[in-house]
């Protein structure tokens, strides 16, 4: 699961980790308002603003309607009303949103931490996540603060620091040393870096997380650490024991239809293709949609009906592959194990008459115990459903309703 | 002979009382699984489908000398159960379970190498030596007995390869579903070496999905063990997009490595037969042999 740059800046806190202090807003209105007391708590009189949306390049990416950035410098009270007012409620296309983008609903109205000093503001890399080769955390960090992490990691690899933390005994704090004096930090800098890896890696440890992304990592003009922006992925296996950040889910940052799916509890993920698709098994369940795109369609969805497919997760898969409008065709894919073909396919036939009027073309291809029985409920039961049993069969059949469109 | 499990496996199942342990247990003993017990905690002293259960796997190992053990605790308690399954000495343990924390075998799994134990899954559908023996979900009667050694990430994928390698006149030595989490026990490269070294079997079908990098890894070990034996290789998630998570808790592309295309290309580079399509595994795998399919 993600959340938003702000409630993840609000975990970080909690485990001490120092940040860039800000206050979410979700009208032009409150946005004021959440500035003066900025100004009032934090002394700052310049203000950054920033759309909160799950998604990276934020700052380069644009408001539909208004032209403005995603990420602004406010240098006044009034351009925090003026700048909030063409963020909110605008829709934002960054490389990471896809061109339709996304609706502002939140704006993160926050200090601005750049100010002049003795020193010169600096930003680092700095990253906790889960390295699946080693089964081990790592910790990734780089003086090249505030770029694309992959590109640096690309044409300057001596520049990606990285330090793998023991499973079974935690963080040291000699650890973080070592990242703080590669990063090339000295005096109280050093020292505040130190704690900061020390309380991010508590707070990446104590969220069950699998990813915290702290870019940039800001030193101050006044040696302070802080982190400027977060981005933190959660482990949804793990979302029971931590309640209170299961609470922070946004339902609306997710596809509705995939929501639906969920409370079905079906395993669905929308893509943009016109053959719909319904299996048993994630990894099946992938193959098919690549099969698809094999006899030239372009899967329109990944679905996961899981072991225990019947008459009511066929129903509940149908009922949501058909909502999603550019679908011109269906494949059920179920290989048949415990569960005997012949009552999937009954129960195909059961779910198809109790919606009623499904126009397009439907394949259904049942392999395993009892397979060709399947076929015959299936070719007997007069609907416009056509049977296959092996997958060749099927691809072919695919092949075959996607010329006749 | 062939790997992990046969026909003197003494299997325990570890949450033999609930659902699907019971539900299980009973289609393993009726493939003919030397299933010797059971264990649930609070439990012990009682009988379930006719076999003992116990309330810790220690009495279990005591008992009935069980070296295997399959594992169907829900998913908040199945760390502690893989752990307890080593520290009481079994070896072979194979966990079924889906949707472990990260955290959790983050922890279990250098415990458990300590301990000497080989860990399969979780999230997997088990190990089977047809003939001999099933521990795990798999229909059995899909893996006809005969040559072919399966490693895959999916399970009913398993079942579709199986299934075609049949119907291609061969038949499967032992098939290891190692499972789709981020972490797992046992990864493609060493349950291929598994099979590389076992003289019952004389080709093996690969079968990985999108992340990670265990697919590579294995290609790359198999080159340079000499491509002693022909390897099919089939990855599932061509067509899905980065940084979606696709059903399994591992099967997400993070990086340009973890492609579906990345990963074919490596197995090509390293000699591998590869599957396009997966209606093709069968067929691809008859001509790495060359029999007629």
């Amino acid at each position: 699961m993600n959340i938003h740059e702000y409630q993840a800046k609000e975990v970080l806190k909690s485990y001490g980790v120092k940040i860039q202090e800000g206050i979410v807003a979700d009208t032009p209105e409150d946005a004021l308002e959440a500035a003066k007391k900025l100004n009032a708590e934090t002394g700052t009189s310049w203000y950054v603003l920033k759309a909160q949306i799950h998604a990276g390049g934020r700052g380069k990416g644009e408001v539909k309607e208004t032209g403005s950035r995603g990420v602004v410098l406010a240098k006044s009270l009034d351009q925090v009303s003026e700048i909030s007012g063409k963020i909110l409620g605008g829709t934002l296309v960054t490389i990471q949103t896809g061109a339709e983008g996304k609706k502002v609903k939140k704006i993160l109205v926050a200090q601005d931490v750049y100010y002049p000093g003795d020193g010169q503001p600096k930003e680092y890399y700095l990253s906790i996540l889960l390295d699946r080769a080693t089964g081990s955390n790592v910790i990734m960090a780089s003086t090249e603060g505030g770029m694309d992490i992959e590109e640096v990691a690309e044409s300057t690899p001596e520049k990606i620091i990285k330090e793998w933390v023991d499973p079974l005994l935690g963080i040291q704090p000699y650890q973080a040393r070592k990242v703080a004096f590669k990063l090339g930090l000295k005096g109280n800098s050093f020292k505040e870096m130190v704690k900061f890896i020390m309380n991010l890696y508590a707070a990446y440890d104590g969220s069950d997380a699998s990813q915290f992304e702290i870019n940039p990592v800001l030193k101050t003009s006044d040696d302070q650490i802080l982190a400027v922006d977060a981005k933190v992925n959660l482990d949804d296996n793990a979302l029971y024991r931590n309640k209170n950040l299961a609470a922070l889910r946004d339902l609306d940052e997710e596809d509705p239809l995939e929501v639906e799916a969920g409370e079905s509890g079906l395993n669905y993920v929308k893509l943009d293709g016109n053959v719909g698709c319904m299996v048993n098994g994630a990894g099946l369940a992938m193959a098919t949609m690549d099969m698809i795109k094999l006899s030239g369609g372009e899967p329109a969805n990944f679905l996961d009906v899981g072991g225990g497919a019947n008459a009511q997760t066929v129903e509940a898969g149908f009922r949501i592959i058909l909502k999603d409008p550019k679908v011109k065709a269906i494949l059920i894919n179920v290989f048949g194990g415990i569960v005997r073909c012949d009552r999937i396919a009954s129960g195909v036939v059961e779910a198809y008459k109790s919606i009623g009027n499904i126009d397009i073309p439907i394949i259904v291809r049942l392999q395993g115990t009892n397979a060709e029985e399947g076929a015959k409920i299936i070719d007997q039961s007069g609907l416009k459903v056509t049977s296959a049993i092996t997958l060749k069969e099927a691809a072919e059949k695919v092949q075959q309703v996607l010329q006749n469109l | 002979m062939s790997v992990l499990v046969n026909k003197n496996s003494k299997v325990i199942v570890q949450g033999f009382t609930g659902n699907e342990g019971s539900f299980h247990a009973q289609q393993m003993i009726e493939y003919g699984t030397n299933v010797v017990g059971g264990v649930t905690p609070s439990k012990g002293g009682s009988t379930h489908l006719g076999k003992p259960v116990f309330n810790t796997v220690e009495d279990a190992v005591k008992a009935t000398g069980a070296d295997t053990s399959i594992i169907f605790v829900p998913p908040a308690f199945a760390a502690d159960a893989i752990m307890e399954a080593a520290d009481a000495g079994i070896k072979v343990i194979i966990t079924i379970t889906e949707g472990i924390p990260v955290k959790d075998m983050m922890k279990a799994k250098p415990y458990i190498k300590k301990k000497g134990a080989t860990l399969i899954g979780p999230n997997c559908p088990g190990v089977i030596t047809p003939g001999e023996a099933k521990v795990g979900i798999m229909p059995g009667f899909v893996f006809r007995q005969g040559r072919v050694g399966v490693v895959s990430k999916s399970g009913t994928l398993t079942y579709e390869a199986a299934d075609q390698i049949s119907k291609a006149g061969l038949g499967i030595s032992t098939a290891i579903g190692i499972g789709g989490d981020p972490i797992i026990g046992t990864s493609t490269k060493e349950a291929v070496q598994l099979l590389m070294e076992d003289p019952e079997t004389d080709a093996i079908v690969m079968i990985g999905e999108i992340g990670g990098n265990y697919e590579a890894e294995a290609a790359k070990w198999i080159k340079e063990n000499g491509n002693k034996k022909p390897v099919v290789g089939f990855i599932a998630g061509q067509t899905a997009p980065p940084g979606r998570r696709m059903g399994h808790a591992g099967a997400i592309v993070g990086g340009k490595d973890d492609t579906a295309e990345a990963k074919i290309r490596i197995m090509k580079e390293n000699g591998i037969y590869v599957a396009e399509s997966p209606g093709e595994i069968g067929e691809v795998m008859a001509k790495a042999l060359g029999v007629d399919a």
